[in-house]
């Protein structure tokens, strides 16, 4: 099942949107994971008028499994182009699953300085965590054979795309 | 001649960094490419990553070095390993002790990376052969043979400023014979497609057959500096006025030295650069060292992201076999 | 004790004899070759059908170690692998410790040989004393004890003044000098020759230059004296085609090559093989094309192995800090066979500079096989296919760049002075 990916994210701006009214946050900064999370945050930010430019992360360095799968070779600068230190961030990435990238995100994160905050917005919830992290917003939640995969293409346009682990 | 293969895993991954000879262009482009995203660690707040956590890297250093083994230490630091430095001066050879007897002692104390400079070339490939399988051995300069994490700073500083080397004319200035430095920039200059690469010295101060490295050469500096891109200028030592390579640092300096009159035959955005420590009023002026178009310091800064990118590279790559200790 | 060697192609290149006949051998000596002559009682026959019988291995330079360096191997040990190997008379250069400059050593060297029985072993005496270079050695003594020659090994006599004299002095007494031509300091620091491959790998270079200078510095200093000077292992074109000419002008000049310097340049220093590191340095194809064009007309009348057996820490280091030397005596014949194989000459020639060549170096009735001839022979079968092997090597030395590879033609039988010291 293809899910219209545009119309996810409208709906997670406007959660988005709700929640940052409901804890009083004016001034969020955006900060999207390597690949598919930037081209997300990317259209959040237009979608919340956000000035500031966006935040991206590569957490290739923060991965808890380097020993055993060794360096990315396509790893990619982070730049985070604010101070974190008493902000309140919005991170944003398109697959949740196990839980491991966000636990890396969050580790480089603090790495830069200490948010007021972090809430966390995901396109797709496909379940399974193996660590105790859960989504603040979540577009769709999907559940999965074993053998498949949940994949975001793009950056224009962008389609998510169920596939069989080969 | 494929040299030093032992670096290569069947993969065609960096298991060693030892000579920058018979790596391919991909290589050195990831190197550079990864070394570009850790550069920003050092304005970072925590100026770690936690990549090498619980990996133990030694600096097995036969010559002396302050410098290169302080920015060895740092980048392994920076990515959180633990650091052992290890002076081995030449008494201890005296009392009997084989390289080979020192490695085995070093290796009983469960470390996953050594990093070594030596005076004798082959050293760094020797030591290579002869470790466990789960260590990763980085070369920080063989007797002449290869200084390759300095040949891949330079790049990575000249790319910073000439992202293209397929147009690049670099001339490489000094005693090209005993330079280990000079031999990784060569390599590497010409892997990336640089177009030209001239090297100026007196004869005496030339190997033989220095050609079939893949350069041009030039006895005289005004030709050898007319239009380039990038001079790299390479430090003389003084054991050279006592071997019989060279009369005086004063004509060597008239000869051989840069100065303002002479930068100006090169191209007018040419950048200067010098691996150091500088020899000021003898193979460079004081103007041109500290001039709008030499970018030195900045050789200095990157050398500490280049080094964290070779060590997660070559790290990652054992990792990757699953290389278990015996 | 009255033995026949059967039915095997016998090659006797200083009696011009190649074809297959019998070879019959009593009292230590070459009794009949062809027909058993009559009254011949055979107590021992060795068949060597489909084999070659040859006179036994000359190797002008081999290291036996001994007196000095026993921890390395001892005259026991090597003159064994000589056996095993075909070889049956060495040449010792002068540089043991103490130095063959007295002949209590040369003495010494005599009877341990004699006790071990598996080869003649030969020494060369000093040129000067403690091959220092700057007094004469007792020559006329060393001679009477049985120096069959005099070197000043691997030490080059730089002062020419001395070097003149010590050539005529060597001359007074018909002593034939042996001269390893080695420019000290062009040589110094040194480890590899000064090309390609010293440049690619950052290793300290030796030119040419460094052996064609002394050569040249030498064969002017012989013009006149008239004593005969034997060149020790050349490794360019250059010495090859200066003692060409000299040899062309009449002078009594002579020269000879390591078994390794015909088969092995410097591209051979590939990853920093230390097996590779040897004195003088293996240099660039063209040289050995020289020095295999010098062997095969005649100009270098001789093969040796230059036999240096190490123990392993002497090679297990960096390049520079390794000791040069091949451990050579198990492949002498090998090598030498492939030179055949590969067309450089034909494999008469090959066993004359093997046998009647070094012989005639030495000016000794050695290394033939007519009738009357000291019965040193080798036989051995030129189809067999053997591995060189670090078990299997008899030197104690293992240090050879050839371990591992494969050669044609391996010695099924040796005898010193009619007795078998070596059966397969």
């Amino acid at each position: 099942m293809i899910q219209d990916v545009e119309r996810l994210i409208q709906a997670i701006a406007d959660d988005l949107r709700r929640l940052l009214k409901e804890r009083d946050i004016v001034n969020p900064a955006v900060i999207g994971v390597h690949t598919g999370g930037v081209w997300i945050a990317e259209r959040l930010r237009d979608l919340l008028d956000i000035g500031e430019p966006l935040g991206r992360l590569d957490i290739s360095f923060y991965r808890d499994d380097f020993s055993r799968l060794g360096m990315n070779p396509q790893v990619r600068p982070s730049d985070l182009p604010f101070d974190v230190d008493g902000r309140h961030i919005i991170l944003v990435d398109d697959v949740l699953y196990t839980g491991r990238t966000v636990r890396a995100a969050l580790n480089e994160i603090f790495d830069y300085g200490r948010p007021d905050s972090v809430i966390l917005a995901v396109l797709v919830d496909r379940g399974e965590r193996e660590l105790p992290i859960e989504a603040q917003v979540v577009g769709a939640r999907l559940t999965l054979e074993p053998d498949e995969n949940v994949k975001l293409t793009g950056p224009e346009p962008l389609h998510l795309v169920v596939r069989k682990r080969p | 001649m494929n040299p030093a293969s032992v670096q290569l895993d069947e993969q065609g991954r960096l298991l060693h960094f030892l000579t920058l000879e018979g790596l391919t262009r991909r290589h050195l482009v990831e190197i550079l490419d990864t070394a570009e995203s850790l550069s920003g660690v050092a304005e970072r707040r925590v100026k770690k990553l936690p990549t090498l956590r619980g990996k133990t890297v030694v600096n097995l250093f036969f010559e002396p070095s302050t410098r290169t083994r302080t920015t060895f230490e740092l980048a392994a630091k920076r990515l959180s390993a633990d650091v052992l430095n290890l002076n081995i001066s030449t008494s201890s050879t005296v009392k009997g002790e084989t390289l080979l007897d020192t490695l085995r002692n070093i290796e009983a104390m469960q470390c996953d990376m050594f990093v070594v400079r030596h005076a004798q070339s082959g050293a760094a490939e020797f030591i290579a052969r002869h470790v466990e399988p789960h260590i990763a051995v980085l070369n920080a300069g063989d007797g002449c043979h290869s200084h390759p994490t300095q040949g891949m700073l330079d790049m990575f500083t000249i790319r910073r400023h000439k992202p293209d080397f397929a147009h690049l004319r670099v001339a490489i200035v000094g005693d090209i014979l005993h330079s280990r430095v000079a031999r990784s920039q060569i390599h590497a200059l010409n892997i990336l497609g640089a177009s030209e690469v001239r090297v100026v010295a007196p004869r005496t101060l030339l190997p033989a057959f220095v050609e079939d490295l893949g350069v041009r050469v030039c006895y005289d500096l005004r030709q050898g500096l007319r239009d380039v891109d990038v001079i790299i200028m390479l430090r003389l030592q003084r054991e050279r006025m006592q071997g019989a390579l060279l009369p005086s640092a004063q004509e060597y300096y008239e000869q051989y030295g840069l100065n303002e009159e002479r930068l100006a035959l090169a191209h007018p955005e040419a950048i200067v650069m010098h691996p150091g420590p500088i020899n000021r009023g003898v193979e460079i002026d004081s103007a041109v060292a500290d001039g709008p178009r030499s970018v030195i310091l900045e050789q200095v800064t990157n050398g500490i992201a280049i080094r964290m990118a070779i060590m997660s590279i070559t790290i990652g790559a054992h990792a990757h076999d699953g290389r278990r200790r015996r | 004790m009255g033995i026949a060697i059967r039915g095997g192609r016998l090659l006797d290149p200083a009696n011009g004899v190649d074809g297959v006949m019998d070879l019959f051998i009593a009292d230590q000596q070459v009794a009949a070759v062809g027909g058993k002559p009559r009254g011949f009682r055979i107590e021992r026959e060795i068949d060597a059908h489909g084999q070659v019988v040859c006179p036994g291995l000359i190797d002008l330079c081999a290291r036996l170690r001994e007196p000095g360096e026993e921890h390395r191997a001892s005259i026991a040990s090597e003159t064994r692998a000589a056996a095993q190997a075909g070889v049956t008379t060495l040449v010792c250069p002068p540089d043991t410790d103490p130095v063959i400059d007295e002949t209590a050593v040369v003495e010494l060297i005599r009877r341990r040989a004699e006790a071990a029985g598996q080869a003649r072993v030969l020494t060369l005496g000093a040129l000067t004393q403690g091959l220092q270079g700057e007094q004469l050695a007792e020559m006329a003594a060393l001679k009477e004890a049985g120096c069959v020659g005099v070197s000043n090994a691997l030490a080059p006599v730089t002062n020419t003044l001395v070097l003149r004299r010590s050539l005529e002095y060597a001359a007074t007494y018909r002593l034939t000098v042996f001269l390893t031509p080695m420019d000290p300091w062009l040589t110094a620091g040194g480890c590899a020759h000064e090309g390609v491959m010293a440049t690619h790998l950052g290793l300290t270079g030796i030119p040419a230059a460094a052996e064609t200078s002394m050569v040249a510095r030498d064969l002017a200093l012989l013009e006149g004296i008239g004593v005969r000077t034997h060149f020790c292992r050349l490794s360019s074109a250059g010495a090859a085609a200066m003692v060409a000419a000299a040899q062309a002008r009449g002078m009594p000049v002579t020269a000879d090559v390591s078994a390794h310097h015909l088969q092995l340049t410097e591209l051979d220093l590939a990853g920093f093989n230390s097996l590779c590191h040897v004195s003088p340095p293996l240099r660039s194809p063209q040289d050995r094309d020289g020095l295999r064009a010098g062997l095969a007309s005649g100009v270098i009348a001789a093969i040796c192995s230059d036999h240096q057996p190490h123990e392993p820490d002497a090679k297990e280091a960096p390049f520079g800090d390794t000791l040069p030397g091949i451990s050579g005596l198990d492949t002498l014949l090998a090598l030498g066979l492939r030179l055949a194989e590969e067309g450089v000459l034909p494999l008469p020639a090959v066993i004359e500079r093997l046998t009647a060549g070094p012989a005639r170096i030495l000016g000794l009735a050695l290394g033939q096989l007519g009738p009357g001839a000291i019965a040193d022979v080798c036989v051995f079968d030129p189809e067999q296919v053997w591995i060189l092997d670090a078990k299997t090597m008899v030197s104690r030395g293992h240090n050879s760049p050839f371990l591992g590879r494969g050669f044609r033609g391996k010695v099924t039988c040796t005898l010193l002075a009619g007795k078998i010291v070596y059966q397969a």
